[in-house]
């Protein structure tokens, strides 16, 4: 049985490679797809005919499609995602720097959602037509409704503009801090291992804002499909016999009921990853967060593509981990996983 | 269930359903009204508007809302009011068309993949997997990015990252109703696996649709106004609900809210409408709640 | 003084379309040590009403008045605390679909440690082996490894099994068994039934068998009360009830109760018989199926649904295929209706191999017309976005010749064919009943005349009253459209009604063949005696006593009015 588990883990994670196959050869195809010059576009805007026939040669853009993806590919293994046009740097590197801002603020986001959504939707679940019931249908309508940017702005306006409680939304840190020594990369942890709680409560006031912004967007999803998925298993049978065989309400509740309404709820966090990996994108620009999101508006709107290029494959590849973490804690939630596949 | 209570003519029983439950849930009824509006706004909006939405007045930028302009004006001058209002046509149009498209190629990929089954299932799925191996919005991103900035292709790219949901729906509704006994029968009736296909199992995979659709008509507003708020696709000076939003956000912090409040407001009741109307149309279609 | 007295129980549940009355003025009493059968058709209240004792009623559902006493404990009025003690302890429940009703995702053995522990009737220390001897009570053998089964990896019987060792596992006073043989497999049913009582009998329980079946109540209880619309239209000892029932409704339920000596016809009330219809004689063969085998890919190299199987349809001719679930019954009709394409082997038909023109082009094939099937559930086997007219209509457009109005009354005569109302026709299948949706499916099944009729469970969703009904104008269409049947069925004793031979498979392969009462009476396989055994039989006299009072249909004892009405 122990090892059918095992047998299930090591599958999913082979199942995981064609999908990081596609993922290149996606992120490969987007930027050959180009309009006009890819080496031009590489190259920037200032650069003449000479620079950009070098560029050309040097991307290996003059040979034949395949092998322009085998040189993609080679560069990738390399750790090599180009250099920013922009900037100036590598575009790993300045990745590599700049993602543990993105992720601090994705995961805190989506603690805090799941925080409140999964009461909300048992309460709701539980105690149907209750003030709980209707607030969590208010809620997750209008919560999907939401567009992360507007949200972002209104709390803005509402906590740093009228109310003066929130700081400036210019970034991780006011100036006044010193960044943390750099162990994790996420401010909140990094502070906290070295004890800096002034620095720490800096990062968490500079945080607050922009991960509520997004855990509201994906509250919604989440809120809404416990709630579901709770009342399908309050309602079946196997919760009947566990009524019926006199069972403490608390048992049937959470041994029984919760315990396999969490299997839909695990599999819309797949969903929600991507919402939230999304919306990131727009949260960095309201409250100018220095994650990577941020990183691929400004490449965007001076037409950087490596860099674009880079965050795309970044942020599927992180998406893809993030699924197959799912899909391994389903198989070990699920005893049915591994046997009929 | 007995004869007796069955035997009450029940003709029009789907337009009785429909005007029963919506009596019965007046949110709904507010969803359709509020789309009613919003339609309006979309065709009639440029006639309607009290001012020209490119005019701009320097003596009058940066205006709070009053009596002459309802929203006030931003930092040209322009009529806020107005923009929003012309703005509705082009979000409308770009969700439209995105969504019509994902439908139609969705529909179709799903269908086969879910009737047929095998190797055609097998390599739609891949494809689709590999669309949803991205976060949707940051594929949205690169595909534009790639694509060039341009509206259609905010189109295009929207309508891509929204093929793989209606696809998944319609192969599941399809492939549960492949070997049901209706689709059996019809194939002793005489109909090649086409017909059964698209005169038998594909309409009773519609209701589930509609709800989709709706859904999805917020979600692809969304992603529309996301992207142009990011610079892409829509560009300035073209009213648009995003861009006004995003314009606007340089002024929040200095107090002048209207500028993207308007807008932002306008943005969610379109998706919030369509959202109610996706969740009164499952009430609707849910066969559990029909008599 | 009784364990469990009802008086004047009245359940209701508020739906969308307003309040629905589901139980109205039951009163049932149990005594110690014994066991009441509450027999009804699907709709009763029959099973609200257990629910309701154990309080356990689905969300909407209220007991509006009436009083539950057990024990002195009046269940109505005791608290949710009172009650959490009594289920379980006092009374327990065994449901239908075991599988569903045990957690998916929790070992069976921690499930039963849940209720043991509950109850106190362990400790931390010694659940597990406490758990192991509750499964070893209801004779699980290896229970120390079963322990750790979760149910999807147990048979539905083993589930039952679980299920029954949990409601017994805190020794209760009085068990409530709701349907707990559907869903299982007939020889399974058996088996799990005579556990039930065996272990009734052993630990002197009182019991309250709720069942649709009239013959299941007759051999496992002592008392028996027929419900019918939330109310008790009748009560008394199942031999009374076989021998003199009083209320039409239970007369009509126990003539339509299929049992030994009891010819089609007589399974419907005296008063709409009509005389059976001339047999035609049996012809040459029309369907030869020679070494039919059907092989699926498994986890450990292919399997054969279907296994060298040989028979034969002469004209005229009824057949019953009979096996239980997963012998290749359906899988040996899916090849013969052309459905599906066999491995290899012969399907003769009119002399013509139509095994190899592929399933795939048979739709078109000229002989499709030829060659119908009537589909297990009628529910499922019509179109829900199509009116019974476009249901019964598809055939005809798509293989007939009638055009426009011709067509129109075609569908219309077809109607009349099989007892459709015409004003029924252009309703959909939601807003037609079990049986009239019934009625549909064979309308279009015949709407081409075809000369063979394969009949698939035809009548396994409905309800007994309406599975006579069903099986009578099967036989009147027989032989009015001059077709042969092949009748597919789990049910030897309904089978035994309309066929002239049987064919019996286990396994894909046919263990026994021969004509109807040769293999009724005698039957040469040990399996086929353990399919005829499995069915409890009600007393075969009875039907035909007579009634107090045909004329009026009122007996003595005269059930409220409103009951007697429809």
């Amino acid at each position: 049985m122990a090892a059918g588990r095992l047998r299930t883990v090591v599958s999913r994670v082979a199942q995981a490679i064609p999908v990081v196959i596609g993922v290149v050869v996606v992120t490969f195809l987007l930027t050959r797809m180009l309009p006009g010059d890819p080496a031009a576009y590489f190259a920037g805007a200032a650069a003449d005919a000479q620079s950009i026939a070098e560029i050309r040669t040097a991307l290996g853009l003059d040979r034949p499609l395949h092998e322009q993806f085998v040189f993609y590919v080679g560069d990738l293994l390399q750790g090599d995602l180009g250099q920013s046009i922009s900037t100036g740097q590598p575009v790993a590197v300045e990745l590599a720097r700049r993602l543990p801002a993105s992720l601090e603020l994705t995961l805190l986001a989506l603690l805090l959602s799941c925080a409140v959504a999964l009461p909300l939707g048992i309460l709701a679940a539980t105690r149907p037509g209750s003030l709980a019931d209707h607030a969590c249908r208010v809620l997750v309508t209008a919560g999907v409704s939401l567009p992360t940017f507007f949200t972002g702005l209104a709390l803005i306006y509402v906590f740093y503009y009228l109310l003066g409680w929130a700081p400036a939304p210019l970034g991780r840190l006011d100036f006044v801090y010193l960044e943390p020594p750099r162990v994790t990369g996420f401010f909140l942890i990094d502070a906290a291992l070295i004890g800096d709680w002034q620095t720490w409560w800096g990062a968490l006031r500079q945080i607050v804002l922009p991960a509520v912004t997004l855990a509201l967007f994906t509250l919604a999803p989440l809120a809404r499909m416990t709630r579901a998925a709770m009342l399908q298993a309050l309602s079946s049978d196997f919760v009947r016999t566990a009524r019926a065989a006199g069972l403490r309400r608390s048992t049937v509740l959470y041994t029984y009921a919760f315990r396999n309404a969490l299997l839909p709820v695990i599999t819309t966090l797949g969903m929600v990853f991507s919402f939230t990996l999304g919306a990131n994108v727009l949260v960095e620009k309201v409250f100018a967060w220095p994650g990577i999101g941020s990183y691929a508006v400004d490449a965007l709107v001076v037409s950087d593509y490596a860099a674009v290029q880079g965050f795309v494959l970044t942020m599927a590849l992180l998406f893809v981990a993030l699924n197959l973490l799912i899909d391994i804690a389903y198989t070990l939630i699920d005893p049915r996983i591994g046997f009929d596949g | 269930m007995t004869d007796a209570a069955l035997d009450r003519p029940r003709r029009s029983g789907t337009l009785q359903h429909i005007a029963y439950v919506l009596r019965d849930n007046p949110v709904t009824l507010l969803a359709f009204a509020m789309l009613g509006v919003i339609l309006f706004a979309g065709v009639f909006g440029p006639l309607v508007a009290p001012y020209d939405p490119f005019a701009s007045d320097a003596s009058k930028a940066l205006q709070p809302p009053s009596w002459e302009h309802w929203f006030g004006t931003d930092n040209l001058g322009r009529d806020v009011f107005s923009r929003v209002l012309v703005a509705t046509r082009l979000d409308l149009a770009i969700s439209v068309a995105a969504v019509a498209l994902s439908f139609v190629v969705g529909s179709a990929l799903g269908a086969a993949a879910g009737y047929w089954g095998g190797w055609i299932d097998r390599l739609f799925s891949r494809l689709l997997d590999t669309v949803m191996a991205f976060p949707l919005f940051v594929l949205a991103m690169g595909i534009v990015a790639a694509l060039g900035n341009s509206v259609e292709n905010i189109v295009y790219a929207t309508a891509i990252i929204n093929t793989p949901f209606y696809a998944r729906v319609v192969r599941a509704e399809v492939n549960i109703r492949r070997e049901a006994g209706f689709a059996l029968a019809a194939k002793l009736s005489g109909n090649s696996d086409l017909r059964v296909l698209a005169v038998h199992i594909f309409p009773n995979a519609l209701p589930p649709m509609m709800v989709q659709i709706s859904l999805n008509m917020g979600w692809a507003i969304l992603n529309a106004a996301g992207l142009s708020f990011i610079g892409l696709g829509v560009q300035p000076p073209t009213p648009e609900w995003g861009i006004m939003v995003a314009e606007g956000a340089n002024y929040i912090v200095s107090g002048e809210w209207w500028l993207a409040l308007f807008p932002g407001l306008a943005l969610m009741l379109a998706v919030f409408t369509f959202n109610l109307l996706g969740d009164g149309l499952r009430d609707i279609v849910d066969p559990r709640m029909r008599t | 003084m009784a364990l469990l007295g009802i008086r004047d129980l009245a359940v209701s549940f508020r739906t969308r379309r307003g309040t629905v009355e589901a139980v109205r003025g039951v009163s049932l009493e149990v005594g110690r040590g014994e066991t009441l059968a509450i027999v009804g058709e699907s709709g009763s209240g029959k099973s609200v009403t257990s629910y309701a004792l154990m309080r356990i009623l689905d969300a909407g559902g209220t007991i509006k008045a009436g009083e539950a006493v057990y024990g002195g404990v009046d269940l109505r009025r005791a608290s949710e605390r009172e009650m959490s003690d009594i289920r379980g302890r006092e009374i327990s429940m065994i449901f239908q679909n075991p599988r569903a009703a045990l957690n998916p995702i929790r070992k069976v053995g921690r499930q039963l440690e849940d209720v043991l522990l509950r109850h106190g009737r362990a400790t931390r220390q010694d659940a597990k082996a406490r758990a192991i001897e509750a499964m070893e009570a209801v004779r699980i053998r290896d229970a120390a490894q079963r322990y750790h089964a979760y149910p999807f990896e147990l048979s539905g019987g083993m589930c039952q099994r679980i299920v029954i060792a949990l409601a017994l596992a805190c020794e209760p006073k009085l068990l409530i068994a709701d349907e707990p043989t559907t869903g299982l497999d007939v020889t399974t049913q058996k088996a799990v039934m005579d556990l039930v009582a065996e272990l009734i009998r052993e630990r002197h329980l009182s019991a309250v068998l709720i069942t649709h079946d009239l013959g299941l109540a007759a051999a496992y209880s002592d008392r028996v009360a027929v419900m019918r619309h939330g109310e008790v239209v009748e009560r008394g000892t199942a031999e009374e009830l076989f021998a003199r029932p009083r209320h039409p409704y239970t007369r009509k339920l126990v003539a339509a109760t299929p049992r030994e000596g009891v010819g089609v016809r007589e399974l419907l009330p005296p008063e709409v018989r009509t005389p059976p219809p001339p047999a035609r004689p049996i012809g040459a063969p029309l369907l030869q199926v020679r070494e039919l085998v059907r092989s699926f890919p498994g986890k450990q190299g292919s399997v054969k649904a279907v296994d060298r199987v040989s028979f034969e349809v002469c004209d005229a001719e009824s057949v019953g295929l009979v096996g239980e679930s997963g012998c290749g019954k359906s899988t040996t009709s899916a090849m013969i209706v052309r459905l599906l394409d066999p491995t290899s082997g012969q399907i003769l038909f009119e002399g013509e191999d139509i095994a190899a023109t592929p399933a795939k082009r048979f739709p078109r094939d000229p002989r499709r017309a030829r060659l119908q099937m009537v589909f297990q559930d009628a529910t499922d086997s019509l179109n829900p976005r199509w009116t019974a007219r476009a249901c019964i209509a598809d055939p005809l457009a798509r293989l007939g010749d009638l055009s426009g109005s011709a067509r129109r009354d075609r569908v219309e005569e077809l109607a009349d064919l099989v007892g459709l109302p015409r004003e029924l026709l252009d309703r959909f299948p939601h807003q037609l009943s079990g049986g009239q949706k019934a009625r549909v499916g064979i309308a279009r099944a015949v709407a081409l005349e075809p000369k063979l009729l394969i009949l698939d469970e035809p009548t396994a969703a409905l309800d007994v009253s309406i599975q006579a009904t069903v099986l009578n104008l099967l036989v009147d269409l027989k032989a009015r459209l001059g077709m042969s049947y092949l009748f597919v069925s789990h049910d030897l004793h309904v089978v035994r009604l309309l066929c002239d031979r049987i064919v019996v498979m286990r396994a894909g392969r046919i263990v026994e063949q021969g004509p109807t009462d040769r293999v009724m009476s005698a039957p040469e396989s040990d399996y086929t005696r353990s399919l005829l055994d499995a069915v409890p039989v009600p007393p075969a006299q009875g039907a035909e006593a007579p009634a107090p009072d045909p004329d009026t249909g009122q007996a003595q004892g005269a059930p409220p009015p409103r009951a007697a009405a429809s």
